[in-house]
């Protein structure tokens, strides 16, 4: 499913004069289907209140443009809410949080009984644990223990689980790695990457850690006072670091060196992972013979 | 005499799986020490055993020569042990930052012209005399987090732990608390125990105290530690990322210095 | 949003403002008794008490419109009193030949809305000159001499005071837990009283969950930070007792004797003379 938002708006406290603020201000922006797309923008630039309309959970407003997601026209009055939020599953930050069964099971069912009630037991337990397996947990061990008995990261995969159990071919994540010790965030950023290969199709990550963006998506925007001041690849948004330092973000590492490094002179002309960036180096200091 | 010590310091919830596992060490005064582990290694029931919020089931703490678990000396122990814990809306007390600053010194009974003193000094050491009277559910993570640290410091503490306390925050407000404390550490000797997984917030210590299970299994200036990427790896520890980087460049061939710590480190080798 | 303000304390930097959070209470309760004062009918009592809040209104700087605001929330209870009365009171003379609309049932239901409306007034400037802190500062100070029979005032007010700062935080949480269970397709909107109070279910435990959590670290914080109950405690604010104060004083207490010396004229029959 391809999202296309077109000057796309949304105003806080539209009534009031004195209070209201243009959260998402006339953002146009396409994601297709396949992307790992990143998010990005300092604390309060509209990035959380932008992906909030993606699965309906603020209506875009009369006369505020406009939001398709595949077949889904959110403009449309009559549109059908449940199933867009199906196929476009939000994992808030956090995610842990929004646990609350008495069993593992039956949290990750909780969606799926909510959007197919006419499933049946055996579907459903089909579902579920291939939900759970998905995100690394051991069906058989977790499904009738309580959800408030594990550890932080295995409460966050149940917690995943319980979005993916529908399905979804769009999955949103806020901030997906807050809280995690490191071992855990590269496992989690490692399952995130599984998941893209499922019927998970899109990804979009909403974070502030620009090494996690220059590291893992395909493409990304920052947005700034509810605009998108810049779009396009991780290294075509880093490329500039004053205009980034500007937006109130850091530059991810590779691209920190790699400015530096021109300043020496070394051109190197990687996609900002570090492997690409490693091998960009070796590539380039080969060619100005340089000793190794 | 040391201004903090452990001596064999072992604590257990449940009586049966050791939280902290017969833990030594010392703290000087004036240093900065951070302690890293992964979720679950102990390093959050260190901060709690120190300032005598838990009680050890074996071993003695001493901080600032006073035994620490004593019910008779737990005011003298927590004046001098100031913590800032992880979730900046879960340890103000008041709706207005002046108010809630004035929570400490009103618990030990200081007269109000004093506490108004303290005040004052406490906002204008982490910055935030300008939201005196504001409510805290306005600012910012990193602006709370800063009020917490003054909430704190109008104790008058000798000794601030940090127990995650930017695990919440974005990189602003995390920048924001590390310059405070940094300053604190550097300008007022205050002894800074940072209890933290951010790596790239380990750095600048004097000293590094790793724990995995209750255990120390490594102490050393940071710059010793992060040359042990094996064994970090196998206590679920990783390097800073540009240490990281440096290794893997150094495999793939690339002449670099052992004990690359920071991005400016990395790029100043880079570009020689 | 962070925009979000409960209780609707509108700040000015007006004398009233300035006043004693405990003065301001012992007013409002004093005006209330002159409300109450007023003897059935004597509609120029009521004035009088209309003529202090609209003076107090006008000191304060608090616009009409965000006065006149409060009274939304109590129109239902206006009405059906004023209804009743009308409809229901079957003492005086009708009002045409074997009519049910009593003259003294009209008069009954004019006097008792503009009684409801005045004590309404009263309860919201207080409420808009004075933030919930205050308040809760202000209820403190009056609850004092309860100490002397052993009630906890300092635990008390602590509490008061920890609630008021947690209301926005948990809101904010209230908030973000029902938006996440939605995007699992929560419905909270639709179906009879039993099938939405079970929907509520996966928001009232998460908050439960975490708002046990969120005590217990605050607890621990309370602890690091010395608390010990109210044993040694001293307080940082000061309770100050102004010019301001004391002219109120005089103001609330000349509106009683005002009201006691009108309850002797009785308008009635000039009404329908």
């Amino acid at each position: 499913m391809q999202i296309v938002a077109k000057d796309l708006t949304y105003i806080y406290s539209e009534k009031s004069k004195s209070l209201a603020v243009r959260a998402v201000d006339g953002v146009t922006l396409t994601i297709d289907e396949g992307e790992f797309f990143g998010i990005v923008g300092r604390t309060g630039s509209g990035k959380s209140t932008f992906v909030q309309h993606l699965n309906g959970l603020i209506k875009v407003g009369k006369d505020k443009g406009s939001l398709k997601i595949g077949e889904f026209d959110l403009t449309d009055k009559d549109c059908d809410f449940m199933a867009l939020r199906s196929k476009v599953g939000m994992v808030f930050q956090y995610p842990e949080a929004q646990l609350f069964a008495e069993t593992v099971f039956d949290d990750v069912a909780f969606g799926l009984k909510n959007f197919y009630p006419e499933l049946s037991p055996e579907e459903t337990t089909e579902r579920v644990k291939t939900a759970l397996t998905l995100v690394g947990l051991n069906y058989e061990e977790v499904k009738e223990k309580s959800p408030f008995e594990l550890s932080g990261g295995q409460k966050r995969r149940v917690a995943i689980a319980g979005v993916i159990v529908t399905r979804p071919e769009v999955l949103v994540l806020d901030e997906p790695a807050a809280g995690l010790d490191p071992v855990g965030k590269r496992d989690f950023i490692r399952l995130l990457k599984e998941l893209h290969k499922t019927f998970v199709k899109t990804i979009i990550i909403v974070s502030h850690d620009m090494n996690l963006v220059s590291e893992n998506c395909s493409r990304a925007v920052v947005f700034d006072k509810g605009k998108i001041a810049l779009s396009g690849t991780p290294k075509e948004i880093f490329s500039d670091a004053k205009k980034v330092a500007e937006l109130g973000l850091d530059l991810p590492v590779t691209a920190k060196l790699t400015n530096d490094l021109k300043d020496k002179g070394i051109i190197i002309d990687s996609d900002l992972t570090t492997d690409d960036f490693i091998q960009k180096y070796l590539r380039a200091v080969k060619d100005k013979g340089g000793a190794l | 005499m040391s201004l903090i010590s452990l001596k064999d310091v072992k604590f257990s919830y449940d009586k049966t799986n050791p939280a902290v596992d017969g833990v030594s060490f010392n703290v000087e005064k004036g240093e900065y020490i951070a302690v890293i582990g992964h979720n679950g290694s102990g390093k959050s029931t260190l901060a709690r055993l120190i300032n005598g919020l838990l009680s050890p089931d074996e071993g003695e703490i001493y901080v600032d020569d006073i035994k620490v678990g004593d019910k008779k000396t737990v005011f003298e122990v927590r004046k001098r042990v100031g913590v800032v814990f992880q979730n900046p809306d879960n340890q103000l007390v008041a709706s207005i930052v002046e108010d809630d600053v004035a929570f400490g010194p009103e618990n030990l009974g200081i007269p109000r012209k004093e506490i108004g003193e303290r005040i004052d000094f406490a906002l204008d050491a982490v910055g935030m005399q300008d939201f005196r009277k504001s409510s805290p559910t306005r600012l910012s993570g990193g602006q709370k987090q800063r009020v917490a640290i003054a909430g704190v410091l109008a104790l008058k503490p000798q000794i601030l732990i940090l127990d995650e306390s930017t695990a919440m925050l974005d990189p602003k407000g995390r920048k924001e608390v590390l310059s405070v404390v940094k300053k604190l550490n550097k300008e007022q000797a205050v002894t800074v125990l940072a209890i933290t997984h951010y790596m790239e917030e380990v750095v600048d210590a004097d000293r590094v105290i790793v724990l995995d299970s209750g255990k120390i299994v490594m102490q050393d200036t940071p710059r010793e530690i992060f040359k042990r990427e094996k064994e970090l790896k196998e206590i679920g520890l990783e390097l800073p990322l540009a240490s990281y980087i440096a290794n893997k460049m150094r495999k793939n061939g690339i002449e670099l210095p052992e004990g690359v710590l920071t991005e400016q480190e990395l790029s100043e080798a880079l570009c020689k | 949003m962070k925009e979000m303000t409960f209780g609707q304390y509108y700040p000015t930097n007006s004398p009233v403002h300035k006043m004693n959070a405990s003065v301001k209470i012992l007013l409002v309760i004093a005006y209330i008794v002159a409300v109450f004062m007023v003897d059935y009918y004597h509609f120029l009592g009521l004035l009088a008490c209309l003529f202090a809040i609209v003076i107090a209104t006008v000191i304060a700087r608090v616009p009409f419109g965000r006065m006149l605001k409060s009274i939304k929330g109590v129109i239902f209870l206006v009405v059906f009193s004023a209804v009743l009365q009308v409809f229901f009171n079957k003492q005086g003379t009708p009002l045409w030949e074997g009519g049910f609309i009593t003259d003294e049932g009209l008069l009954t239901a004019g006097f008792i809305t503009m009684r409801i409306v005045l004590i309404v007034l009263g309860a919201s400037l207080l409420t808009l000159t004075t933030s919930p802190v205050e308040l809760a500062d202000g209820i403190e100070f009056l609850l004092y001499p309860l100490k002397y029979i052993k009630f906890p005032v300092h635990e008390f007010a602590l509490i008061m005071s920890i609630a008021l700062r947690f209301i926005p935080t948990l809101l904010e949480e209230t908030d973000r837990i029902i938006k996440a269970q939605k995007a699992r397709g929560a419905n909270f909107e639709s179906g009879n009283i039993f099938k939405r109070a079970k929907a509520l279910i996966p928001v009232l435990i998460p908050l439960l969950i975490s708002s046990f959590r969120r005590a217990d670290e605050l607890a621990d914080a309370m602890d690091a930070r010395c608390y010990a109950g109210s044993k040694v405690r001293t307080k940082y604010k000061k309770t100050t007792f102004g010019l301001g104060d004391l002219f109120g004083l005089l103001f609330f207490a000349g509106l009683i004797v005002g009201v006691v010396y009108l309850n002797g004229f009785y308008l009635y029959p000039y009404l329908v003379a």
